[in-house]
């Protein structure tokens, strides 16, 4: 479901998280939701699926986050590990294209990864395009969603969106 | 307009395209790898029945071929008998090889079209003048509904590479050069044109290479201006397409408002070059290396598997043994190039060496099967990636190389400079 709203604490990671550290290629025959979710960052962060749990994390990253593969398996497994939204210097397009799909709100905002640390709480508005830190509190502005890719993330991804429109004509250009 | 924009305009039904731009267009081909069964599973979520036109949409087993696990095996069949009810006949099974070498072989890329396919490295086809793109399982899911996916019209860059190629030099060393050079998201969410005298000496088995790894500076498409040699494929392949290919309202004109940047290599005193772990553009010449224990080579893959890789694998291989710390993984891209080597007895040559041959397919590369790591291990490998646990133990090293300096190093047992054997 969508949420205009996303406020959790911040888990941090670095410059070109690829999907196979994200989601180990040895795994890519599971298609649960819960064992997808297991695996999450297993080869960098142990224990990730186990440490996020219970809370809402969003997750930031320096640049190029999910270079490589085209596996929809890496946001598939932090969305189904419980994480709300990412936040990155810039992201690789397959992952990009995938989380959006798979209603994960990505977000592309410069140098973000400099002014936070890890377990920070912020909030994120996606509809204005700005993040909030707290102490002292301040605004910091995203890269605006184009109304194509906020209409398909509004819908909660592309199964619920094709689901209502039944086709993506009105994606062109102009809506 | 730049040929690929003219491939969107006309995929779009639209007169013209810019950068930036948001699209929707018809899909010529969609080819679904043995990996995602996440694409039946979104069509039937998003109400899928019948898929949009059978005749335009591929099935290939080749991440997980033959099936290592129960689950992989369970998902080859459903995808069998998804086509079968589907009669979807363009279902590649797990005797025919990596996708990226098949699909071309069988015909179904032509220059001009639209292709999309449930993997990165479907930036090859560029080398055919194809705009082709790697995409998700849902993504997938929705074009085997509409027939239609949205694009964003990217930039392009346009690479000009210059120079003689020098002895021992192969396209796979002259784009870990230039991914050094530009790093890994030089091309993020853009395409990429090679031009230049080198390109055009190059075969297409070479280009292919360049096409291949520009997923890795982060390319969605990649694009050659098709010549003679493009046209001799596909004369070979599907001489009805080249017909169609040939009434197409093409224009190959120039025009250097097309390109967002233009960048100049000059390759002519280029050394042999080797990405170092974990990073593809972490790049170094082989001499700089040299010496370094390997404990399994990888000649093979989407990226160094075609007959130009393995021959020159085999010229330096041929009467000679490997050393006895290592294991050479010889994995064809696909069984008509296996067939090829067979004729041309460099399996052969191979099996007298002391490799070992793996079914044509993707092979360890992804860490699935067929030649995992183990941690501690040094693999040096033809293959396009090596992130941390790639091959398998996140403990292991990757080495990338071209099949050239693999062949060499697996001689000696260490990573050696190849043109001390040619």
């Amino acid at each position: 479901m969508f949420k205009p709203i996303i406020e959790g604490k911040i888990f941090k990671v670095g410059n070109d998280i690829d999907t196979d550290q994200i989601y180990p290629g040895r795994y890519l025959y599971l298609t649960l939701p819960d064992e997808i979710a297991a695996h999450a960052m297993e080869d960098i962060i142990p224990d990730f699926s186990k440490q996020i749990a219970g809370e809402d994390w969003i997750l930031v990253a320096g640049k190029n986050f999910g270079c490589g593969s085209s596996r929809e398996h890496a946001p598939r497994a932090l969305l189904c590990a419980g994480i709300k939204a990412i936040v990155a210097e810039s992201f690789g397009r397959i992952f990009y294209r995938n989380a959006i799909n798979i209603g994960l709100p990505v977000l592309k905002c410069p140098d973000f990864t400099k002014k936070v640390n890890h377990n920070d709480s912020i909030n994120i508005d996606l509809r204005d395009a700005f993040i909030t830190l707290y102490n002292p509190e301040r605004k910091i502005p995203i890269e605006k969603y184009p109304p194509q890719l906020l209409s398909i993330l509004k819908s909660g991804g592309l199964i619920p969106y094709l689901k209502k429109y039944g086709e993506y004509s009105h994606l062109n250009n102009k809506i | 307009m730049h040929p690929l924009n003219q491939i969107l305009a006309r995929a779009s039904g639209r007169k013209k395209v810019k950068p930036g731009e948001f699209i929707v267009v018809n899909v010529d081909l969609a080819e679904i790898n043995d990996l995602y069964l996440q694409v039946l599973l979104s069509f039937k979520e998003m109400g899928g029945d019948r898929v949009w036109n059978p005749k335009k949409i591929t099935f290939i087993m080749d991440h997980y071929a033959p099936a290592p696990t129960i689950r992989a095996a369970e998902n080859q069949k459903k995808m069998r008998e998804f086509a079968l009810e589907q009669g979807a006949k363009n279902f590649f099974d797990i005797n025919r090889g990596v996708c990226h070498q098949v699909i071309p072989e069988a015909g179904l890329i032509w220059p001009g079209m639209l292709l999309v396919a449930t993997d990165s490295h479907t930036t090859t086809h560029g080398a055919f003048g194809a705009f082709s793109t790697g995409i998700g399982a849902t993504d997938m899911a929705a074009v085997l509904l509409t027939g239609e996916i949205w694009f964003r019209v990217p930039e392009i860059i346009k690479i000009n590479i210059r120079g003689k190629i020098g002895k021992g030099i192969m396209a796979k060393d002259i784009i870990l050069y230039i991914i050094s050079q530009l790093g890994t998201d030089v091309a993020l969410y853009k395409a990429v044109e090679f031009d230049g005298r080198a390109v055009k000496e190059m075969s297409l088995d070479e280009r292919l290479v360049l096409c291949n790894m520009s997923v890795e500076m982060g390319a969605k498409a990649t694009y050659i201006r098709p010549d003679e040699k493009v046209i001799e494929y596909l004369l070979d392949v599907n001489p009805e397409k080249y017909k169609e290919y040939e009434t197409m309202k093409w224009t190959e004109d120039e025009n250097s408002e097309d390109y967002e940047s233009v960048y100049n290599f000059d390759i002519g005193k280029l050394e042999p070059q080797i990405a170092l772990p974990n990073r593809v553009d972490n790049v170094v010449p082989v001499s700089q290396v040299a010496g370094e224990p390997i404990h399994q080579a990888l000649i093979g893959t989407c990226t160094g598997g075609r007959i130009n890789d393995i021959k020159i694998a085999a010229q330096i291989l041929k009467g000679r043994k490997i050393a006895s710390s290592i294991r050479l993984l010889i994995v064809p891209a696909s069984n008509k190039i296996l067939e090829k080597c067979i004729k041309l007895s460099y399996i052969q040559a191979f099996l007298y060496a002391g490799a070992t041959l793996v079914t044509p397919s993707c092979g360890p590369c992804l860490g699935a099967h067929e030649g995992v790591l183990a941690p501690g291990e040094n693999c040096i490998s033809t293959s396009s990636r090596n992130f941390p646990g790639r091959m398998g133990s996140k403990e292991a090293k990757i080495f990338l190389s071209s099949p050239a300096t693999a062949a060499a190093s697996s001689i000696k047992g260490v990573i050696t400079d190849p043109r001390e054997f040619l």
